[in-house]
């Protein structure tokens, strides 16, 4: 927690001399070594450093790429294409780049759904989490703009398609399509202002983390089973009990990492993206990579007018389903944190999960792709119905009708009776909250 | 403390998360057959002897059209390639006219440090001639690929299939079929290929058996057939390996990295817990 007793006695007469002028390593013992976190954490609150240490891992790898990449239509493609083959250590640099990019999505997510069950959006830590989804939305947009910059025929697409997006908003739309072009359609102007923003924002990332962190370290970890810390008998210092759990779990993590990168390197991309950009040839089925794919089915499922136009309204359905994230912390009614004390929400945090990945399937298919006797464009509406239900109706509700099995105590008692006591607790059970 | 439900409910979720990339291919798959390359797998390597096949292939057939601006002569002789040797592309190198605005009358014989010098067409000639301009051949391999049914596409990141392109490539140049199967209109200057999408593709069946003649096998090597089949199989490694020309030292440092994040991981696992067992 903040503010507690820090442990620094500086020994020698240098580190009392920066001591008294910049207390650095005093800070850093109290914030990245004696930080006291919560014993009971499992392996999902390690993807927390997972994220950390691969931001650092696409910053360097991308630093490296931009020195030798090319921001110009006629020479992007070929750009990257040599960096994999004149480039020392480029055929492997790129894939680590590029494979990079997905793993840290796939940490994202599970980074995500992990707060999500355990509840880790509820006060006190709101703050922590909106700077989570802010960290989400300009992660989104690096990756995309990232996605462009190899100018194949998916970049240059994805590029066409998502700006479009913006020339659906009422009078600022065309305006704003314009600016982010840089003209009237994706061209030079695009692909400079895209690089430069591709290496502007992991910094600007790099520092809501900083934010995200701070956030954290003041209300504490959040923990499995969602009872406070109530003494220090609960918590273990930082370091070196977390700083080698998650280290461990990095490594396990670049397991399939590597696999992909070394062995597989283009198998998360579209072999489309091959083809140089070619504003004149429009490929048969343009997709975004993968971690946008439950975003772009919502935007397509909507493909009706209500009202408003069905261009416009994708457009709300899609911007909605992560600007909704923002206000998770008041929508869920309930006081209890954590998942695994509530039966009935459990039940609908997987089916989310479950629609989450449908329509991530959903994405990748064309719409009139036939799902039974129904379509992909038909079932799609009843995912994004699903999609915004969770958080408008069920997680408001769930709050007020559910009844929560008992807490235990403490971390420390349920960390003594093991978690799978805790779970079958004994009603008796003094409730914590 | 390590929980293996906690990191086989990861594998899965991940597995989910990341499997609907693969879905996203367009092509038809349902005559291609997936061949057993020399490369594929984590301990795939380039057979050269194929590569050097293949490359004559290219040569003597595929380069009068399609070019390969990303290839350079010297990585012909480069480790993991087809390996020619120094002399060998040097003197092949100088049988080629590369465009030099620095030298008197603006042409002088290709380097080895030159690139592939393009068809000697023009794209407006090669357009008149075929309805669109042939593709470049530089990454051909890695922008074409097969689609797998669903749900089998979830194995391609277990087994870390990648060999898509030369599958499409062997089916394509295997696939023409004269006279079409009926009920198969084909324009005017189009032939039928059962593996293109739409079936009609504006290049003539460019192999035909005993078109190319391989150079009699060095010393305990083994003659390959002049056939339609085994032409297109060697171009289909030569194209593989002109797209990703450095894939088996990035496999060969693969496995390297590989067995160290597992020992690693091993050692790490040991360290943890010893630390936590004095938890609790």
């Amino acid at each position: 927690m903040a503010g507690h007793e820090s442990s620094y006695n500086p020994t020698n007469v240098v580190e009392k001399w920066l001591d008294d002028r910049l207390p650095i390593i005093r800070w850093s013992k109290v914030h990245l070594m004696d930080y006291p976190t919560p014993k009971n954490l499992n392996y999902w609150w390690t993807f927390g450093a997972i994220l950390v240490i691969m931001l650092v891992s696409q910053i360097v790898t991308g630093i490296v790429l931009a020195m030798h990449f090319t921001p110009q239509v006629n020479l992007a493609f070929d750009s990257v294409q040599l960096i994999r083959r004149d480039v020392n250590g480029g055929s492997i640099i790129q894939p680590l780049h590029a494979v990079g990019a997905s793993m840290f999505f796939f940490a994202l997510y599970i980074h995500i759904f992990r707060g999500l069950y355990f509840g880790s959006y509820k006060a006190p830590r709101e703050v922590l989490w909106i700077l989570g989804v802010i960290i989400f939305l300009l992660s989104m947009a690096t990756a995309f703009m990232g996605y462009v910059l190899p100018w194949g025929q998916m970049s240059y697409w994805a590029a066409a398609v998502i700006t479009n997006i913006f020339a659906a908003i009422p009078i600022v739309g065309d305006p704003i399509l314009q600016l982010l072009r840089g003209g009237f359609a994706v061209d030079n102007p695009t692909l400079n202002r895209f690089f430069t923003l591709h290496y502007l924002l992991p910094f600007i990332i790099a520092a809501v983390v900083a934010l995200h962190i701070w956030a954290l370290h003041v209300p504490g970890n959040n923990n499995p089973i969602g009872v406070e810390v109530k003494s220090e008998r609960d918590t273990v210092a930082f370091h070196p009990y977390y700083t080698m759990k998650d280290f461990f779990a990095f490594v396990v993590f670049c397991i399939p990492f590597a696999w992909f990168a070394f062995f597989a390197p283009d198998i998360l991309g579209h072999p489309d993206n091959f083809i140089q950009a070619n504003p004149l040839v429009t490929p048969p089925h343009i997709v975004p990579e993968w971690y946008f794919l439950p975003f772009y089915a919502i935007l397509r499922a909507i493909d009706f007018n209500f009202i408003l136009d069905s261009k416009l309204l994708g457009v709300i359905a899609f911007g909605g389903s992560i600007l909704i994230l923002f206000f998770v912390p008041w929508l869920d009614t309930s006081k209890v944190r954590s998942g695994t004390f509530r039966p009935a929400f459990k039940w609908f945090y997987w089916l989310f999960v479950l629609n989450f990945l449908i329509l991530m399937y959903f994405g990748a298919q064309t719409p009139d792709t036939p799902v039974g006797p129904w379509t992909v464009a038909d079932v799609s509406k009843l995912n994004v119905v699903y999609y915004f239900a969770y958080f408008i109706v069920i997680l408001p509700l769930l709050g007020r009708f559910e009844r929560p099995r008992p807490l235990p105590s403490s971390i420390s008692e349920a960390v003594l009776t093991e978690p799978i006591a805790v779970s079958g607790a004994d009603p008796a059970m003094p409730t914590a909250r | 403390m390590i929980k293996l439900s906690t990191i086989i409910a990861a594998a899965v979720l991940g597995l989910g998360l990341a499997a609907p990339a693969i879905a996203q291919e367009g092509h038809e798959s349902a005559t291609i057959q997936r061949q057993s390359w020399s490369f594929s797998g984590p301990f795939g390597k380039f057979d050269e002897n194929q590569l050097q096949r293949g490359f004559q292939v290219f040569r003597e057939v595929c380069a009068g059209c399609h070019s390969a601006r990303l290839l350079a002569f010297r990585n012909l002789e480069e480790e993991g390639g087809p390996s020619f040797t120094e002399g060998q592309v040097k003197a092949l190198a100088a049988e080629y006219t590369v465009n030099d605005p620095t030298v008197e009358g603006g042409t002088r014989k290709a380097l080895p440090s030159d690139r592939w010098p393009g068809t000697g067409q023009s794209d407006a000639d090669l357009k008149a001639a075929f309805g669109i301009v042939p593709p470049d051949f530089s990454v051909i391999a890695k922008a074409r690929s097969v689609a797998t049914p669903t749900p089998w596409w979830i194995l391609n990141y277990f087994t870390g299939y990648s060999e898509g392109g030369p599958d499409y490539i062997h089916a394509l140049l295997n696939g023409y079929q004269d006279p079409p199967p009926e009920g198969a209109e084909i324009p005017e200057g189009k032939y039928y290929n059962a593996v293109f999408p739409g079936h009609a593709i504006g290049m003539p069946p460019p192999l035909s058996d005993g078109a190319v003649t391989y150079a009699e096998p060095a010393e305990g090597g083994v003659a390959v057939p002049l056939t339609v089949e085994q032409y297109s199989e060697d171009v289909s490694a030569f194209l593989m390996w002109l797209a990703d020309p450095h894939q088996v030292a990035r496999k060969e440092a693969g496995f390297r990295v590989l067995l160290f994040i597992l020992l690693f991981a091993g050692i790490m696992y040991g360290v943890k817990n010893r630390l936590w067992s004095r938890i609790h």
